[in-house]
């Protein structure tokens, strides 16, 4: 005797053909630390554990990445960190930073960016992640990138994307940090269409050779978040 | 020339940043309004298909990851990775990570009272094939207490990363499973509107169950897609 074999009468569900289309986003939660952010995550250039926090979780646990040996890098290499603060001015300690960027020529190691005339970096991927410490720290060693273009016929001043997860986070929040000392901000068309009084909340300094940019998630120079 | 062939936007799917039910959320979602910008190649391309220089390639199934069995209900989790086309997404990572059976996660801070299991870790990868299918072995999650609101509890769910093609099609989500009261009373979840909330709930399917082994439950992932008109750009040689 054979038994058909059928599914349950469906509910409206992920398989549903009405309901189709995006995947709904929801938080990382707390507890990502030993799923995401791998050894290396946060060192573009170099091979050190820089970006995860295995002292969240047992070693034997640790299933992650450390990332494999990288080639030498053309271009300046920097140290760029802030802290994610919140609403009362409370370090962040369960955020997870990206980074997204192009390297030194201003190309990014992207199947769509086809721009052959310039060179990529072997050794350089360009995208990153780091933890945030129990001080709210994130901290990525990386190469100052490139101008790219824009759109028109524009450039883009030399920028990182920044995507910003965490617990409470319930949709990624995305910025870019732009450098302080680079003249063509002035006519970035990014930054253009962000309100005078709040760009320098897109723009990291140089202090003492640390490329510093805090994240504030809400309140008094809350960092400007962009609609992508 | 580089031609930008910009992404969709969020659809009415997306949850807000703010939603009280969520309390985490009060002090953590910007107040000043999101300023919108154009996709620009910066948003329009990402790391793609270099998985093993990152966070590592695949570990599909989370039960051999030691020296015995883990506790629980073993389940095969696939599905596909699609575009809102319907077009497959192919060689696209998944990075997974859950509680165990009991509800409890290996991470230091979890201090509710179930028990650990030592042959399960709960993180895993998956990278999709031409056909952007995806597959997985894992045990079913445990709910677990937590502390937003007076015997508030998760419902199952499994976490998921993808970075998608391009910087703007990056999306962490959860699944949820069919038969679990609990996803109607969780703010996480409600956070999302009906009906898109129940694109979040994985389908129970017998098809993908293997006997005497496994449950099967299908769930896709879908990401944004590209606009049909390119934005043609001549002028940059």
């Amino acid at each position: 005797m054979t038994t058909e074999l059928v599914n349950p009468a469906p509910r409206q569900d992920n398989q549903d053909p009405a309901l189709f289309g995006q995947t709904p986003s929801q938080t990382v939660g707390p507890f990502f630390h030993y799923g995401l952010p791998w050894k290396g995550g946060a060192d573009l250039v170099g091979q050190s554990d820089m970006g995860a926090r295995p002292e969240l979780f047992p070693e034997e646990h640790y299933v992650l990445n450390l990332s494999p040996p990288r080639g030498a890098v053309a271009g300046e290499t920097i140290t760029l960190e802030g802290v994610v603060y919140d609403a009362d001015g409370k370090p962040v300690p369960d955020a997870m930073i990206e980074i997204w960027q192009a390297n030194a020529a201003g190309r990014y190691a992207s199947p769509d960016d086809d721009r052959s005339n310039l060179p990529l970096d072997e050794g350089f991927i360009g995208f990153g992640r780091a933890a945030t410490n129990e001080s709210g720290l994130y901290r990525f060693k990386t190469v100052r990138p490139g101008p790219v273009p824009g759109p028109g016929d524009s450039a883009q001043a030399p920028h990182i994307a920044v995507s910003v997860f965490g617990r409470g986070v319930i949709k990624r929040l995305v910025t870019r940090i732009y450098f302080e000392d680079a003249a063509e901000n002035a006519s970035d068309p990014i930054l253009a269409l962000v309100p005078a009084e709040r760009r320098d909340t897109l723009v990291a300094r140089e202090i003492d050779g640390v490329w510093r940019f805090d994240i504030v998630l809400q309140g008094e120079r809350e960092t400007v978040f962009f609609d992508v | 020339m580089s031609l930008i062939l910009p992404y969709a936007r969020e659809d009415a799917s997306q949850p807000p940043s703010l939603h009280p039910g969520y309390a985490s959320t009060v002090a953590r979602s910007p107040r000043q309004p999101l300023v919108r910008i154009p996709h620009t190649l910066t948003e329009t391309t990402g790391p793609a298909g270099c998985w093993e220089n990152l966070m590592g390639g695949a570990l599909a199934d989370l039960t051999a990851q030691h020296a015995g069995m883990p506790q629980g209900q073993r389940i095969i989790v696939s599905g596909r990775v699609l575009d809102e086309q319907g077009r497959p997404v192919p060689n696209a990572v998944m990075e997974i990570w859950q509680a165990n059976a009991a509800g409890r996660y290996i991470h230091k801070k979890d201090q509710w009272d179930a028990p650990l299991d030592p042959n399960f870790t709960g993180a895993g990868r998956v990278v999709t094939d031409a056909e952007g299918r995806y597959r997985y072995v894992t045990v079913r999650p445990g709910a677990y207490p937590w502390g937003n609101h007076h015997n508030a509890w998760r419902p199952s769910h499994i976490h998921l990363s993808l970075l998608g093609p391009a910087f703007a099609t990056r999306l962490i989500t959860q699944m949820y499973f069919p038969d679990d009261p609990l996803i109607e009373i969780d703010p996480i979840a409600n956070a999302v509107p009906m009906p898109f909330r129940q694109r979040m709930v994985s389908r129970f399917d017998i098809g993908t169950s293997q006997a005497n082994w496994a449950l099967g439950y299908l769930f896709d992932v879908v990401l944004r897609g590209r606009e049909a008109t390119p934005f043609e750009d001549d002028h940059d040689d």
